[in-house]
């Protein structure tokens, strides 16, 4: 297996997903089996290729640097999970001194 | 007047000489859509009163003498693209609260044009996936064979349009999410250039791939979408700034212009069911009364799968990083914030997404970046240049769309990597930022659409519209389904 439960443990704790053991289980060997299908890509010789990330270059392109005002700030709070008056709330990140 | 008998051109005509007003068209489109869409489930929004609403006011800009593009034409859209003030849930239960506050830039144009939006169609969830059947909500079924898949991940985009369910349709395409359903629902399908439609509003899954395009009944109807929808935006910085041409002229102007047409021998190679080879055949034999025909060579090809399925679920992982319950979507309760994180992304997305961020995630992760994601890119170059070979020599490549006919709902769920292979004719377009199109050609012995695809070389999607306008005019068939004839 090129990847073990561990290791997909740590994945997912880098991805920010949380798995029950049969998932953690069934996900192995699924991505067990993709890994290995990638491998036919260690056949070819890319030795002086440059990698493309990009179908089209193209130049940043550059803008004035002035504010605009989104006129749907409404829009915006009335899909947030929880809100205090314009404020989004989130569990506590800091403990209390 | 029938639906089934109807263009979106067809249509702009009837709208045009005062015979139909857009709220009869509508009502005729909502009537059905009750009675087709309980037995597909190609919709998972539909609006009555917003629907008539947009028709009164497209009625009302005609009596005025005001007629855009568009006006008064009824269209779907893929539920991955923003429409301001409705839900945007890309078929996911993350964002199954979602209410978009604002426009994709597509939808503004489409606006101007005098649309209006029938509703928003069922996907693959967040776009990942060849059958719709990895929707969060349920899976839509093939008009054709309601036991068969009608293909993903813009699935409900393509049977909206097989159906008569709106004119036409917009859906995106990162590996073939356009054109494998069109192909098997029997529509015309296109993936623009990358760069020629603004992404501005489309929800990210990989960026470097991702393409809005249309679904139309005929080439024409594609055409006039994209004419709809194309041109530069400032406010997506990988979109092209180009001159756009009129495609619907093009098209009539090149009706008898001869091209030189490639066919990849590795795409012709490949394990093809028998009746896509047959109408694969019969086109290539119409093709050789006008055009040159030659054997063409993409030596990279059998890496396209593996490439894609690297470099997709890379920048899924990066895109996707933005659900984490704090500003919208899902939210699960947690007591701390990681838990809020990992129990919302755990609970929000369905299993195909969190397969694909545990790959891309993977992929980019210490150790692993120059074996998987940086050796795909290398790949990538090749792939590319595969092709920037090829379209020295050729104008246009024609491919099969897909492998084989549409398969049946459940046939290949439970292995992932049978369904990334489905997409091998359509992966290598989007790796490489091309434009190309799937126009059904034939039906199987067991009545399943047929399509073939045609690859143009980038910022030529006027050819490509070009040579399908040709075979679709010298096939001249009609794709109804069976459901409709009734």
């Amino acid at each position: 297996m090129p990847i073990t439960p561990d290791e997909v443990k740590k994945i997912a704790h880098l991805a920010r997903l949380e798995f029950s053991e049969e998932e953690l289980l069934a996900y192995t060997e699924e991505l067990s089996k993709i890994l290995d299908y990638f491998q036919e890509l260690q056949e070819v010789d890319t030795s002086t290729i440059a990698p493309t990330f990009h179908p089209y270059k193209k130049k940043t392109p550059f803008r004035e640097d002035e504010v605009e005002t989104f006129e749907n700030i409404e829009g915006l709070l009335k899909i947030a999970p929880e809100l205090k008056d314009t404020l989004i709330v989130v569990p506590k990140v800091v403990k209390a001194p | 007047m029938e639906l089934k008998e109807l263009t979106l051109k067809k249509a702009l005509n009837l709208l045009d000489e005062g015979k139909l007003s857009s709220k009869e068209l509508c009502t005729l489109t909502l009537e059905q859509i009750k009675k087709y869409d309980p037995l597909v489930k190609a919709f998972l929004y539909v609006n009555e009163e917003w629907v008539l609403k947009q028709a009164e006011e497209a009625d009302k800009k005609r009596k005025e003498g005001k007629r855009d593009l568009l006006t008064g034409i009824p269209l779907s859209i893929k539920d991955n693209i923003l429409i301001k003030g409705h839900p945007t849930t890309c078929a996911s239960k993350i964002l199954a609260n979602y209410i978009a506050p604002y426009d994709a830039t597509v939808i503004e144009r489409l606006k101007s044009q005098g649309v209006v939006f029938i509703g928003k169609t069922n996907m693959d969830e967040f776009a990942m996936g060849s059958s719709t059947e990895n929707s969060g909500f349920f899976p839509t079924r093939n008009p054709w064979d309601l036991e068969r898949v009608p293909g993903g991940s813009s699935g409900g985009s393509a049977v909206s349009v097989a159906l008569r369910m709106g004119l036409g349709s917009l859906g995106s395409d990162t590996g073939g999410s356009i054109r494998q359903p069109a192909a098997f629902c029997g529509v015309v399908g296109m993936k623009p250039t990358y760069g020629l439609v603004s992404r501005f509003g489309l929800v990210a899954f990989a960026s470097s791939l991702d393409q809005i395009g249309p679904f139309g009944l005929t080439v024409e109807d594609t055409a006039l979408l994209l004419q709809a929808i194309a041109g530069n935006d400032p406010k997506d910085s990988t979109s092209a700034e180009i001159e756009i041409p009129n495609y619907l002229e093009f098209i009539e102007n090149n009706l008898n212009t001869t091209f030189k047409i490639g066919l990849p021998k590795e795409y012709y190679s490949y394990d093809i069911d028998p009746e896509i080879t047959k109408y694969l055949e019969k086109t290539i034999e119409i093709l050789k009364k006008r055009h040159t025909m030659v054997e063409i060579s993409l030596p990279h090809t059998k890496y396209a799968v593996a490439t894609y399925y690297i470099i997709a679920p890379a920048e899924a992982s990066s895109n996707l990083a933005r659900y984490d319950g704090v500003k919208y979507g899902f939210r699960a309760e947690a007591k701390s914030l990681l838990e809020m994180y990992k129990k919302s992304r755990g609970l929000g997305f369905g299993k195909e997404v969190k397969r694909r961020i545990m790959l891309g995630t993977y992929a980019l992760s210490a150790g692993y970046y120059d074996a998987y994601y940086l050796k795909a890119s290398k790949v990538r170059t090749l792939i590319k240049e595969d092709f920037e070979k090829a379209f020295k020599e050729v104008d246009l490549i024609l491919t099969p769309t897909t492998p084989t006919p549409p398969f049946r709902l459940g046939e290949k769920i439970s292995d992932p990597l049978q369904m990334y292979l489905s997409d091998i004719f359509t992966i290598p377009v989007n790796l490489a930022g091309l434009p190309a199109l799937s126009l059904p050609v034939g039906l199987t012995t067991d009545n399943l659409p047929v399509g073939v695809q045609i690859i143009g070389p980038q910022f030529k999607d006027e050819l490509v519209l070009a040579l399908a306008y040709q075979i679709e005019k010298d096939l001249s068939l009609k794709f109804i389904p069976p459901i409709l004839k009734d």
